[in-house]
């Protein structure tokens, strides 16, 4: 960090973790308030914000809990700043408490998960346990946070960014869904500092309701109907995300026989499978969902029109591949390869679990022969 | 003609939910007088809790906030860190603040966050029909205490002045009641002062007021009256708990 | 190109910023490059590792199951990871303080990195050492470039330590050469 420019502005290239790249684009993104707790593996981030926050004249606390935290962070969205709390698996947990309100309330605000093995107090390696979690709610109540996924420290400031812009405009908290690798891994990353896109005025903020009608953030609704009809019109924002926020990653999804569905660390794992692939007859692409909800849903029923199979890759039992069949509607197969409990998996372990999937010897040697090459 | 009496503006004629003989609503409308006869509409940001005050936000006329059971004092202290020289005040209840919301309060004591806490102890839960607060009396019955409050089982009634006291960022603290007219003048000269303490950003006020149940207390409200003064004030003394102006 | 470096050795040993220098070379270099650190829950003493992988094209998993270097510093790390080195691979060891009857067979560099460090009058540049006696073997970088790295590094309170640094780097470097 010592050869970082004043202001915090690079055009040149940083080796960071992804935690301090978060901290970074965030900074670079608006975000004057950071409400955080320290736990593995995040600890870069709140490390790295007690010192960057006072010198962009910001706001740093470290709270006494995570409830406090996520809760000053309702308190400065409430305000009209741009907020943000991170912590890791079980922090988050935690923080479901507010993460419910501040979508019941429309805040927009940005939350990290550098995802930690689990249950409980887990391990502190990496893990995508928290999937069912942050894409289904978390909290009580029918919500939806926008759910981003960085595969690489570059991705991780780039989605931090862009996830500022998405909670303002839809009004709506935004989880940068990360974990214990992408969060630790140190690599070369940019900070392209774009231009503010078009955003409504906070008009809604608590300012002191100087020469205007008061404004009153909150999420309870006690008069009869009123909450059905508010209910209603959170699903109509939702609807809206999932028609227009969609992203997703495509590789190689036109020529497969196989597709690989997976997200953030484990598919840059399926990634180099799928570059192997392509040197031999029998080809695998990939989808990498970037937004997990809303979820692509689209692209993969499309892929799964054509293809043998689709094979999903996690650091967890099995959490996405439930939406990944939502997706499938049983048009073809969908397998599941997953570890937990802080392991990683391996390019030859996929291979593997490829040839065990495919019941096709052309398509078995050709992937034996796959799996020799290192 | 000369008006003696008025409704404050900041307060929005409409009736409340409170119950007969409450002391939310004169708690309420006399912030509604402070707002006005300063003239600080325009820079006040309010805290509603879960409990009984919840729906504060319909009665007062100024930008408010709502926050989870017992997090007002963080979700203040994100309001604050945005807008440091507004006035910002969180209106609590004794389970939000003293049980559920321990944490938090004593925490942004300890920040000395530049905020004035009402701290409304009526000793019983309202809400959710009358079981036992964190400030419930020994022996007082509620209904999770049907034999009264046993400190064996149940602890003891927390006092949150005393307890905050001991902490270095914590500025002026006060205990008042609201059991007569005399009374009701000093709570409101103490909710001013709290705002006097932040507004000249001197740090931390709270000032917790003694307050009528008459339902869950099962009494009427003279009965309910005579208890504050009889009952809590013994458990709870009245008085300057602690002051920036007169350090001791 | 593509190597994968494993750095090993207890915490405090420095071998985090062995493995920065070499990462942040790589990067000014135009290079790809991952590192990644695996570590217990010990603060020190514990063991420390980190994977470092440097190459011309894009890095897919940061974790590397064969190394084509091991750069190693202590005893317990040395018995841990010797076997993660690849046949034809390369294993740098500060043979102050380990001992071994029977090395891998893979092409094994001992290098006394404590005692060069500890004549140098500090042992905690015994991880710049090793860094020199790395460039020596593989030349991935010069050491002018390090050195550049270095320099950034240590700035301000840090400064005067840069020449003595440089000085363990050099005295790494010889002692390649003079093997």
């Amino acid at each position: 960090m010592k050869d970082r420019l004043p202001g915090g502005i690079s055009i040149m290239k940083q080796l960071l973790t992804g935690n301090e790249a978060a901290a970074e684009a965030a900074i670079q993104a608006g975000c004057r308030y950071y409400y955080g707790y320290p736990i593995t593996p995040q600890n870069e981030l709140i490390n790295y914000m007690s010192t960057r926050m006072p010198e962009v004249g910001g706001a740093f606390i470290q709270a006494e809990s995570e409830i406090a935290a996520i809760s000053m962070v309702h308190g400065s969205a409430a305000a009209g700043g741009r907020a943000m709390t991170s912590s890791s698996s079980p922090g988050i947990s935690l923080k479901q408490e507010g993460i419910s309100y501040l979508a019941g309330s429309e805040l927009p605000c940005v939350i990290v998960n550098i995802q930690r093995g689990g249950p409980g107090l887990g391990d502190i390696s990496a893990s995508q346990a928290d999937y069912f979690q942050a894409v289904k709610g978390g909290g009580h109540g029918d919500y939806h946070t926008i759910v981003l996924a960085p595969c690489s420290v570059q991705e991780m400031a780039d989605l931090v960014y862009d996830a500022f812009d998405l909670a303002d405009k839809y009004r709506n908290p935004v989880i940068i869904l990360g974990d214990a690798q992408v969060g630790q891994l140190m690599e070369p990353v940019e900070f392209h500092k774009k231009p503010k896109k078009n955003l409504p005025a906070k008009s809604w903020a608590l300012t002191g309701a100087e020469g205007r009608k008061k404004n009153v953030i909150k999420s309870f609704y006690p008069v009869k109907g009123q909450l059905e009809e508010f209910n209603a019109h959170l699903q109509r924002k939702y609807r809206t995300i999932e028609e227009h926020e969609v992203r997703y990653e495509a590789i190689n999804i036109h020529k497969a026989d196989v597709i690989l569905v997976a997200y953030g660390t484990s598919a840059r794992i399926c990634k180099e499978v799928v570059k192997k692939s392509q040197q031999y007859k029998f080809k695998v692409g990939m989808v990498r969902p970037v937004t997990l909800w809303p979820f692509p849903k689209e692209i993969i029923r499309k892929v799964s029109e054509r293809v043998e199979c689709i094979l999903t890759v996690e650091m967890s039992a099995g959490q996405m591949v439930e939406d990944v069949k939502l997706a499938v509607e049983g048009r073809c197969p969908v397998h599941f390869y997953g570890r937990t409990g802080g392991g990683v998996p391996t390019s030859l372990e996929i291979i593997r679990k490829i040839v065990e999937i495919v019941p096709d010897n052309r398509a078995a040697n050709t992937l034996l022969q796959l799996a020799a090459v290192k | 003609m000369h008006t003696i009496y008025e409704k404050p503006k900041s307060f929005i004629d409409t009736p409340t939910h409170f119950c007969p003989g409450c002391g939310h609503g004169i708690v309420l409308r006399m912030i509604a007088e402070i707002i006005d006869a300063w003239g600080i509409r325009g820079k006040t940001i309010g805290l509603a809790p879960v409990g009984c005050a919840v729906l504060a936000y319909n009665y007062l006329d100024i930008d408010m906030c709502e926050a989870a059971h017992g997090r007002p004092p963080a979700v203040a202290t994100g309001i604050k860190r945005v807008h440091p020289d507004h006035v910002v005040f969180a209106y609590q209840g004794d389970g939000d603040l003293a049980a559920i919301g321990t944490a938090e309060i004593i925490h942004a004591a300890n920040r000395g966050e530049n905020i004035t806490f009402i701290f409304v102890n009526n000793a019983v839960y309202g809400m959710t029909s009358g079981q036992m607060a964190p400030t419930t009396l020994l022996r007082q019955k509620t209904v999770t205490t049907p034999s009264g409050r046993d400190p064996i089982n149940s602890g003891h009634p927390i006092r949150v002045c005393e307890l905050l006291a001991v902490l270095d960022g914590s500025s002026y603290l006060e205990r008042v009641s609201l059991s007569s007219p005399e009374n009701i003048r000093k709570t409101k000269k103490a909710i001013e002062k709290g705002f006097k303490t932040q507004m000249e950003k001197k740090g931390f006020s709270l000032i917790e007021i003694l307050s009528p149940c008459p339902i869950y207390w099962r009494m009427d409200a003279n009965e309910a009256m005579k208890y504050i003064d009889e009952e809590m004030t013994r458990t709870f003394p009245l008085g300057v708990v602690k002051d920036w102006e007169h350090k001791n | 190109m593509t190597e994968k470096i494993i750095l090993a050795g207890f915490g405090g040993q420095g071998m985090m910023l062995l493995g920065k220098l070499l990462a942040q070379a790589a990067m000014t270099d135009g290079k790809y490059v991952t590192y990644f650190p695996s570590y217990g829950t010990e603060v020190r003493g514990g063991t420390a590792v980190y994977c470092l992988i440097i190459s011309n094209e894009e890095i897919f998993s940061p974790l590397i199951e064969e190394a084509d270097t091991l750069i190693v510093m202590n005893q317990p790390s040395y018995q841990k990871y010797k076997d993660m080195v690849k046949p034809d691979g390369l294993l740098v060891l500060n043979s102050s303080m380990i001992k071994s009857n029977n090395l891998p067979d893979v092409k094994t560099y001992q290098v006394p990195a404590t005692e060069i460090a500890s004549k140098l009058g500090n042992v905690l540049v015994s991880n710049i050492v090793m860094l020199g006696a790395f460039l020596a073997i593989k030349k991935l970088f010069s050491a002018h470039l390090i050195l550049e790295q270095l320099q950034a590094m240590l700035k301000g309170k840090k400064g005067n330590l840069f020449s003595l640094n440089k000085q363990a780097l050099e005295s790494g470097m010889q002692v390649i050469k003079t093997v």
